[in-house]
């Protein structure tokens, strides 16, 4: 009898299979951009505005061309000339390449010189001399539709304002008619605070185009090679199959590496020009002022309440401040990408939300940070919303919950935004984190310690958010349908390689998705190579943020292994010598049925298929498929902080931290569990220290890393996880994302903790970040803290 | 700009290089020397990306010239261990899922081999105050730790084989 082959063994479903990655990037061997050398390669730098709003009078660079080493220095001007001076963005709206008439943002890209070395690229640079006739600054949406503010996009026909859209979603009256019945209406207006995905590896292109061939490759840091192919061929009018780009290791991407940046965009025009490779890396000041930042939206909301503690209704409105260009990375349709997944978790019978968007003197962006298209803010304003009702009402925080969380059988959930959640057990997610956190102990220690003059809280987050971008009826970007696919050629030998339209910016890819092939096929993993990120080698797909990786490339990578298999089952009986219907499978072999020791396996129908294929098939045992998904996956989580806040300094301290995800059926729990504490602690870094603020003349604060605090081994704190897994009805394998969830329903969590230490305080609101001197100044004062330090829209 | 002979042994392997002075250590085993496993982030000195051992102490290589280790001992990750033979930081780190986009990793595992050369029996604490001045936005840390807590045990109960000096001459 054949020996049943142990999947777990075997680096299948389930597995925590040390990473392949790391063979690599432990002994330095990674390829990261900046690590290729091409040869007769030059190098590029940026010239950067160092003001936020001026007419550019005049731009000198005539000292730049004679240093010596320098091959070329690329004006505005110049760039125009090969119609490159602007791009569009994937917002349908437009962004400068370099600038020409004015600089919109401190930071903007103005000119770029080319030389030998990088060290010679910057003295270039600094030979260039600008002069600038300063305008009046922009830094927040008020300001930008306030009477007399000057049009910051006077290069757009017809823009009369400083509007760069509005949108609205939900059932107007049916919501109105709720919120007439409501006995209770809770208010609170709050501010996402500005925030940078800030990568540790900034941006970085290598553009090689030869003249002899035609042929663009690029190598850059980009998370999605395929649209920025796609994209490379609209702005620059090349043939698409003559652009390769290559997107080796990424030093982290958290969705900064999406956008198509102006960098870029002159190291192709400069190789094209100069017919010589050109490499451009990015400085970090570079990548915090200009490249894409997240969040920064203001949020007007309320609940329409029963005294019982039903929730009847929704209502919010959003203002964004989308910095100088519309350029948010979102799904065409949606144009405050998915923030009306807000509140999706409750059964909330009538919503209706609205969102405009406004122009100011800051960097563009709006990219997904560590989240699904805007989900951060909508949850966290979600999270936020919930404890102020439930203070409202007076009832217990998890209680309010509870009576509010969609039940177990009422999936799949239609909320009134529109969404369709697939499934879950969100009580039960919130009973584990409860039991865990002690959640009644805690209560009474609280009790005791406030009675000492301490100050204990808990903080409570619950929230299921839309993973996997998308189903394409509903989700496009560029015109380009949000499907992915996978590639799978089973060699003669039964070794394979998969190819995936994905891309790994850190997360495993090369190790989960062969997993998933060795769960179909029983192929052990490590006879299986992942290969992505390179445009000419890999099947078409949309690249890895909002957690789709696994949601689309990864049930694509199910599907085509089934298609493997399908075939493998036909070499399968004819090896055997019996008919289809009568072979059966287990992991990794077929066998005739009722004689289970007759039998070969998936390795033996590989080489069938290269020497002993039955009459009449086509060799071979390779294939690819496209996978549409029909809905996203909707992971849930519970998570619960407690914190002490220290009377006399506001300094708050995370006490525990307790994580319960449900993310479906999990691939490698390893590496699930290693986003989970990945994401936490940017959740933790955004409630405490991260945000990017400007002063009142535009200059970013925030524009390095002593300024702009990423939290260290030293005050992270310990995270505690927990799992529940109910299986995605609708994905091949039952998973659902997961590298985002902590970075979403994270924040909210320790936001609420320290508010609920402060409960006796009447503060309602301290926005993020919570920085010691303002969660002081709540405390003492008792008054709430809004807006951004140092800038505040309260006049305070 | 005129350049400066330098002597600087780099994982063992004594060099003797022409240098422009103003060029950064980082630079220098990147670009000169083809060490690439030594990364750059923020040009600030706070991510420790860059991190190598200067004599064995845990140095920015992003903000020291390469001149000023001229007659100096530097240890990049390249010297730490070959994929045949890992050190037991490396291994640490794979075994307890220390990282994931990689970025950071030679920096942490090279401020991580100061931390147990100074002290072999480090606590959790020591380990989150070694590393402060490393940044990782990939991990959340609690991995990294337990990954030099694994490397530390391996190392005492092997009671100091691994020294760098004779692993990292190819």
């Amino acid at each position: 009898m054949a020996q049943a082959l142990d999947e777990i063994k075997i680096g299948g479903l389930g597995a925590s299979r040390k990473r392949v990655e790391d063979d690599r990037f432990l002994v330095g061997r990674g390829n990261y951009t900046d690590d290729f050398k091409l040869p007769g390669m030059l190098h590029m730098e940026i010239l950067r505005s160092p003001l936020a709003h001026a007419r550019i009078k005049s731009i000198d660079t005539s000292k730049a061309w004679q240093i010596p080493g320098v091959h070329m220095v690329l004006t505005g001007d110049m760039a125009a000339q090969h119609n490159l001076a602007w791009m569009p963005t994937i917002s349908y709206d437009t962004q400068p390449v370099l600038a020409t008439d004015k600089v919109r943002f401190q930071g903007q890209e103005i000119a770029c010189v080319v030389a030998d070395d990088p060290y010679i690229a910057k003295d270039g640079c600094e030979a260039i001399v600008v002069e600038y006739e300063p305008l009046p600054v922009i830094v927040n949406p008020y300001q930008a539709v306030a009477e007399g503010a000057p049009i910051i996009r006077d290069d757009k026909e017809g823009q009369t304002d400083n509007i760069c859209y509005r949108w609205e979603v939900g059932d107007r009256e049916g919501t109105e008619r709720a919120f007439a019945q409501a006995d209770v209406v809770s208010k609170i207006e709050l501010h996402y605070p500005r925030s940078h995905p800030s990568p540790i590896e900034c941006c970085g292109s290598i553009a090689d185009y030869n003249p002899a061939t035609t042929k663009l490759t690029v190598y850059m840091t980009t998370q999605a090679p395929h649209i920025i192919r796609a994209a490379v061929a609209i702005v620059a009018e090349l043939p698409e199959h003559m652009i390769r780009i290559i997107s080796p290791d990424i030093g982290g991407g958290f969705g900064n590496k999406v956008p198509v940046y102006p960098g870029y965009v002159c190291s192709i025009l400069c190789s094209i020009l100069l017919a010589r490779p050109v490499k451009w890396i990015e400085d970090k000041t570079g990548n915090l002022i200009s490249t894409h930042y997240a969040r920064d939206i203001y949020y007007k909301g309320e609940l329409a309440l029963r005294k019982d503690g039903k929730i009847l209704a929704v209502r919010f409105h959003c203002d964004s401040d989308n910095g100088s260009s519309f350029s948010d990375a979102q799904p065409t349709k949606f144009k405050i990408g998915l923030i009306h997944s807000a509140f999706g978790c409750y059964a909330i019978p009538f919503g209706y939300m609205t969102a405009q968007g406004h122009y100011t003197n800051k960097a563009p962006g709006g990219v997904a940070y560590r989240c699904s298209f805007r989900v951060t803010e909508a949850m966290f304003f979600q999270e936020r919303a919930i404890q102020a009702a439930a203070t409202d009402l007076g009832m217990d925080q998890a209680e309010f919950r509870r009576i509010n969380l969609v039940k177990d059988q009422q999936f799949p959930f239609r909320t009134p935004y529109g969404f369709l959640l697939d499934s879950g057990q969100y009580e039960k997610c919130l009973d584990v984190a409860l039991n865990a956190i002690g959640y009644k102990e805690f209560l009474r220690e609280k009790e005791e310690a406030r009675s000492q003059g301490r100050r204990l809280g808990i903080g409570i987050s619950t929230m299921s958010e839309p993973l996997g971008a998308g189903n394409s009826r509903e989700y496009d970007i560029l015109g380009i349908k949000m499907f992915d696919s996978a590639e799978l050629r089973v060699h003669p030998s039964g070794k394979a390689i998969l190819k995936i339209g994905s891309k790994t910016q850190g997360q495993g890819h090369e190790t989960t998705f062969a997993q998933i092939v060795t769960h179909e096929l029983g192929i052990p993993a490590a006879d299986i190579l992942v290969q992505h990120g390179d445009t000419d080698n890999t099947p078409f797909g949309m690249g890895t943020y909002a957690s789709r990786s696994t949601p689309t490339a990864g049930a694509a990578t199910a599907m085509v292994a089934r298609k493997i298999r399908a075939k493998a089952r036909k070499l399968a009986a004819h090896l055997l010598e019996v008919s289809e219907e009568d072979v059966e499978w287990e992991l990794g072999r077929f066998y005739v049925r009722g004689a289970p020791n007759n039998g070969v396996t998936i390795q033996e129908c590989a080489m069938a298929a290269y020497g002993n294929m039955p009459d009449g098939m086509e060799p071979g045992l390779e294939n690819n498929a496209y996978y549409d998904p029909p809905n996203f996956t909707w992971p849930f989580a519970a998570y619960i902080v407690t914190v002490e806040v220290d009377p006399e300094t506001g300094v708050w301290d995370v006490l525990r931290m307790v994580a319960v995800d449900d993310c479906g059926v999990r691939i490698n729990p390893m590496i699930v569990e290693g986003q989970i504490m990945g994401g936490m602690t940017e959740a933790y870094a955004m409630a405490n220290m991260q945000f990017i603020t400007y002063d009142a003349e535009g200059n970013c604060v925030g524009s390095n890393y002593m300024d702009y605090l990423l939290p260290t081994a030293w005050e992270t704190p310990g995270f505690e996880l927990h799992e529940v897994v109910t299986p995605s009805p609708h994905h091949p394998i039952g998973a659902k994302g997961i590298g985002e969830c902590a970075c979403v329903g994270g924040p909210a969590a320790f936001v609420n903790a320290v508010h609920d230490a402060l409960d006796d305080t009447g503060v309602r609101n301290i926005d993020m970040p919570l920085l010691p001197h303002r969660v002081w100044e709540a405390m003492k004062y008792k008054r709430d803290i809004s807006g951004m330090p140092p800038l505040k829209t309260d006049g305070g | 700009m005129e350049e400066r002979r330098i002597n600087v042994v780099v994982n063992g392997e004594p060099k003797s290089v022409d240098v422009e002075p103003r060029i950064l250590l980082a630079h220098f085993l990147r670009e000169v020397l083809g060490l690439t496993g030594t990364h750059i982030g923020c040009d600030t000195t706070n991510c420790g990306v860059c991190t190598v051992l200067v004599d064995g102490l845990p140095m920015k290589s992003c903000t020291m010239f390469a001149v000023m280790c001229d007659g100096h001992e530097v240890t990049t990750v390249e010297g730490l261990g070959m994929p045949s033979e890992l050190h037991p930081i490396q291994q640490g780190f794979r075994e307890e899922h220390g990282l994931q986009c990689g970025f950071c990793t030679p920096g942490m595992m090279l401020a991580s081999k100061a931390i147990l050369d100074e002290n072999p029996n480090p606590t959790e604490e020591d380990i989150r105050w070694g590393l402060a001045g490393n940044l990782c936005r990939c991990t959340g840390y609690q991995n990294i730790v337990k990954a030099v807590l694994w490397a530390a045990e391996k190392m005492r109960s092997e009671g100091g084989a691994y020294t760098l000096e004779t692993r990292s001459r190819r």
